[in-house]
C-alpha cells in the first residue's frame, strides 16, 4: 500500500503551486475574481503553458494523465490558491471530446476554453431531466454554467430522438449572459433559440455521467486544498490572538473544535482519495456529499473561531470560506448525492 | 398553565398587525425582504412612522416618551414586525443609550439627548469593541485623559455598525489603567464632528459596508459628556449589554425565514419534483421547525419570568445561542433551496429573460454569509457559554 503521489504528479503539483503563488496572490485574486471578466486571461495562458491541461487527457489521446489522481493533484492546488480560472470545464470536457473523436489540441493549448452547460433552472445537476431540445439546432435554457463567462465553446446536453445527446456550441453563436459569483469567478446563462450547434455524441448519457463524476471529484479535491488552507490559517490565528490575557488557542473548548475540524478534513481527504482511485459513480457521490458537508462546517467554524476578523473582505479567509460553502451547490449538493447513494439500498 | 396571550395581549397583537398593514411602506418592506442593505433614509422614515404612533422608544418608560410596553408587548411587536418585513429599529440610540441615560444619566443629559433620539435628530453608534478587545471587552485601551473641563481621547474602536451615518458615538474609554481591567473604564458621549475623528469603512465578507473602524486622535470632549461616574463605566456597560440581549432570540426573523423557505421549496422544481417533496430537504426543514417551535415557547417562558421579576435571566444566553443557530440554519436552507444559481453576486445579477433568480431571492447567499456575524456579535456564542457556565454550573 502506498498513499504517496507519483513523482510526476508531485512535480506537477509543486510547479503548479509555485505558479499559482506567483500569479494569484490573494490581493490580485480578490481584485480580479469579482469583476468582469471574473478571471485573468494572462493567468489562464500561463497555466496552459505550464501544461496543466495535459493532466486532464490520457496519454492515448495525446495528454499526460487523465486519471482520478491527476485531477486530485491539480485541483487540490487550485483550491489551496483559490484560483478562479475555468479549469473545471476543461477537466470535464476533455474525455467527452476524446470520445467524440474531436481534435484536442485547442483545449490542451488553452486556446479553446470549454464550459459544460448541463444545468437547467428546473433541473440542476441532472442532465437526464433537462428539457433542452436538439435537432440541427438547439432550443432551451442552460443556467449557472460554471466558467461560461470565459468560455469560447460550450458542451451542451439536449434531448435528441429520445436520447441524451451532446452538442458543441460556439460562444459567438449563442446568447451568453455572464455573471459573477459571490465566491469569485464567473458563470453564465445560456439562452438557446434555434442556436447553431454541432452534435458531437448522439447517445451521450453515460459519457456525460462520467464527465460529471470527474467534475465532482475535481470539486472535492479543490475543497480539500481550500480546507487545508483554512485549517492552517485558523490554527495560526489561535496561536497569535490574545484575549483574557492569553492566546485563545489555550482555551480547551476551542482546541477541541480544532481537533474536530482536522478529523473531518482527514475524512474528506480520505473519501476523495477513495473516489479518485475507484472513479465509479457511487464512490464519487459519497465523496461529494461528505466533502460538501465537511466544507461548510470548516467554512463556518473557521469564521467563528476567528471572530469578527473572519467576516471581513480584507482578510483572505472570508474568500476561502465563501468558496467552500458555494462549491457544494455545483454538480449536485450534499443532499442530492446522499439521496443517490441511499437509493442503492432499495 | 395557559400558553395563550391574554385578551388584552391578543387585542394588542391585532392592533400591531393593523398598524403594520396600514403604515409600513411597501417599498421599504420589499427592500428588507430582498435582504439588501436598508438605507439611512429607510430607517429614518420608519422611525418617524413609529414615533408618530408613540411606538419608537419601546423600552422607555412613558414619562420619557415610551409606549409603556412590557416584555410581552415588545415581543409581540418584534415578531409581527419581522414577519411583515419591517426594517429593524436601530438599536444604538433607542435600545442601548436611551435606557442607559434613563438609568444613569444626569437630568441635563436626559433632557437634552432623549428627545433628540426619538425625533431622529441624532443617529447614534456604539464604540465598544477594539482590535484587541472583542470578546474580552474589559481589555479596551482607548484612553481619555482629563484636562481641565475636557477629556482628550486617543485610540481606536472597531465593528462600529453604521458609524458612517452617525452624528454621535457612545464610547467606553479607559480613564485609569492602574487597577483591574474592569476598573478605570468610563462611558463617554462623543460628537462625531469633533476634530480628530476618522471613520474608515470595513467591507464585510459578502461585500457590504455596514461596519467601520473609528480612530480618535487628540479628540477633545467636554467633561459634561461623561455618563455616570468616572471609572465606573463598566457598571453602565454591563447594564447596556443586558438590554442588548433582550429580544436576541430573533424569533420573528426566524418565523419569517421559515415561512419563506417553505414557500420557496413548494414552488421550486427539481427534475420534475417539487423540492418540498424531497424527503431529505423536507426533513431538514422539519427539524428546524421543531427547534423554532421550542424556542418560541422558551422565549415566552423567559418573557413571563422577566415580566415577573423585572429583569431578564441568564437563560437569555441560551436563547441567544439557539436563536442564532436557528436563524443560520434557515439562511443555509434558503441558499440551498436555490441550487447553483444562489451563487450569483447580488445587485449584479442578469435581468430580463436571462434572470437567474427572482429579484427577491438574489440576496440569499449574501444573507447567509452576512449572518455568520450573528453568532459572533453581541457577545459571541462562546462568550454566552462562558456566562452560562459561570452562572449555572458552580464548577
Amino acid at each position: 500500500m502506498n498513499f504517496e503521489m507519483t513523482d510526476d504528479r508531485r512535480m506537477l503539483a509543486d510547479s503548479l503551486s509555485k505558479l499559482l503563488g506567483d500569479l494569484y496572490g490573494i490581493e490580485h485574486r480578490t481584485s480580479m475574481a469579482y469583476d468582469a471578466p471574473f478571471h485573468d486571461i494572462e493567468g489562464w495562458k500561463a497555466l496552459a503553458e505550464l501544461g496543466i491541461l495535459y493532466a486532464f487527457v490520457s496519454e492515448d489521446a495525446g495528454g499526460m494523465g487523465g486519471g482520478g489522481f491527476d485531477l486530485l493533484a491539480v485541483f487540490e492546488q487550485l483550491g489551496a490558491a483559490l484560483c478562479p480560472e475555468p479549469l473545471l470545464g476543461a477537466a470535464m470536457a476533455a474525455p467527452l471530446l476524446a470520445e467524440a473523436g474531436e481534435e484536442l489540441e485547442p483545449l490542451l493549448s488553452g486556446e479553446a476554453i470549454y464550459a459544460l452547460a448541463l444545468d437547467e433552472p428546473e433541473a440542476p445537476w441532472d442532465a437526464e431531466a433537462g428539457a433542452t431540445e436538439g435537432g440541427d439546432t438547439l432550443t432551451g435554457r442552460k443556467t449557472a454554467v460554471y466558467g461560461g463567462n470565459a468560455a469560447t465553446h460550450f458542451l451542451v446536453s439536449a434531448r435528441r430522438e429520445g436520447k441524451l445527446a451532446l452538442y458543441e456550441v460556439k460562444a459567438e453563436d449563442a446568447a451568453v449572459t455572464p455573471w459573477g459569483m459571490i465566491d469569485g469567478g464567473g458563470a453564465a446563462e445560456l439562452m438557446l433559440d434555434g442556436t447553431a450547434a454541432r452534435c458531437l455524441l448522439p447517445d451521450a448519457g453515460p459519457a456525460i455521467e462520467q464527465a460529471l463524476d470527474r467534475g465532482r471529484l475535481a470539486l472535492c479535491a479543490e475543497a480539500v486544498g481550500a480546507m487545508d488552507w483554512c485549517y492552517a490559517t485558523t490554527l495560526d490565528y489561535l496561536k497569535s490572538r490574545k484575549q483574557f490575557g492569553r492566546e485563545i488557542g489555550k482555551f480547551q473548548a476551542l482546541q477541541h473544535r480544532m481537533v474536530e475540524m482536522k478529523t473531518a478534513i482527514e475524512q474528506a481527504r480520505s473519501i476523495t482519495i477513495a473516489a479518485a482511485d475507484r472513479m465509479d459513480w457511487r464512490s464519487v457521490a459519497m465523496a461529494k456529499s461528505l466533502v460538501g458537508r465537511v466544507a461548510r462546517k470548516v467554512s463556518e467554524e473557521s469564521i467563528q473561531l476567528h471572530g469578527g476578523i473572519g467576516m471581513t473582505w480584507e482578510y483572505p479567509l472570508s474568500h476561502y470560506a465563501k468558496r467552500l460553502v458555494m462549491l457544494d451547490a455545483q454538480l449536485g449538493d450534499a443532499d442530492f448525492h446522499t439521496a443517490r447513494v441511499a437509493a442503492t439500498y432499495a | 398553565m395557559d400558553l395563550s396571550y391574554s385578551p388584552q395581549e391578543q387585542a394588542f397583537q391585532a392592533e400591531v398587525r393593523q398598524f403594520l398593514a396600514d403604515e409600513l411602506p411597501d417599498d421599504i418592506a420589499a427592500r428588507v425582504k430582498a435582504g439588501g442593505e436598508v438605507s439611512k433614509e429607510d430607517t429614518e422614515r420608519w422611525h418617524a412612522i413609529l414615533q408618530s404612533r408613540g411606538w419608537l422608544g419601546q423600552t422607555w418608560p412613558e414619562e420619557h416618551g415610551g409606549p409603556g410596553w412590557g416584555p410581552v408587548e415588545r415581543h409581540i411587536f418584534d415578531e409581527e414586525a419581522a414577519r411583515a418585513y419591517a426594517p429593524r429599529i436601530l438599536p444604538f440610540g433607542l435600545q442601548m443609550l436611551g435606557p442607559v441615560l434613563i438609568k444613569f444619566g444626569s437630568d441635563e443629559q436626559k433632557a437634552h439627548y432623549l428627545p433628540r433620539i426619538l425625533d431622529g435628530t441624532d443617529w447614534w453608534c456604539q464604540g465598544y469593541s477594539e482590535p484587541g478587545a472583542g470578546s474580552d471587552l474589559a481589555s479596551l485601551k482607548t484612553k481619555a485623559v482629563r484636562e481641565g473641563d475636557e477629556y482628550v481621547v486617543n485610540g481606536q474602536k472597531t465593528w462600529t455598525t453604521l458609524g458612517q451615518h452617525a452624528d454621535w458615538i457612545f464610547c467606553l474609554v479607559r480613564t485609569d489603567g492602574s487597577g483591574k481591567p474592569q476598573e478605570g473604564i468610563s462611558f463617554l458621549l462623543i460628537d462625531m464632528k469633533t476634530p480628530g475623528i476618522e471613520v474608515r469603512p470595513i467591507r464585510l465578507i459578502e461585500g457590504g459596508h455596514e461596519v467601520n473602524e473609528v480612530f480618535f486622535t487628540d479628540v477633545r470632549v467636554p467633561a459634561e459628556n461623561l455618563v455616570w461616574k468616572e471609572n465606573d463605566g463598566w457598571t453602565v456597560a454591563k447594564y447596556l449589554l443586558t438590554h442588548e440581549r433582550t429580544g436576541i432570540a430573533g424569533v420573528g426573523f426566524s418565523i419569517a425565514a421559515f415561512e419563506r423557505v417553505k414557500a420557496l421549496a413548494a414552488r421550486t422544481m427539481r427534475g420534475g419534483k417539487r423540492l418540498i417533496d424531497d424527503p431529505l430537504f423536507a426533513a431538514r426543514l422539519a427539524e428546524v421547525e421543531m427547534d423554532l417551535e421550542a424556542m418560541k415557547i422558551f422565549n415566552l417562558r423567559m418573557l413571563a419570568e422577566a415580566q415577573r421579576v423585572g429583569h431578564p435571566g441568564v437563560e437569555t444566553s441560551m436563547l441567544k445561542i439557539r436563536g442564532t443557530e436557528v436563524r443560520q440554519a434557515l439562511n443555509d436552507l434558503y441558499r440551498r433551496a436555490l441550487g447553483p444559481a444562489a451563487a450569483v453576486m447580488p445587485g449584479e445579477a442578469p435581468g430580463g429573460n436571462a434572470a437567474v433568480l427572482a429579484p427577491e431571492d438574489e440576496g440569499a447567499a449574501a444573507s447567509y454569509f452576512n449572518n455568520r456575524k450573528i453568532s459572533i456579535f453581541g457577545g459571541s456564542n462562546e462568550i454566552q457559554k462562558n456566562i452560562l457556565t459561570k452562572a449555572m454550573l458552580e464548577l
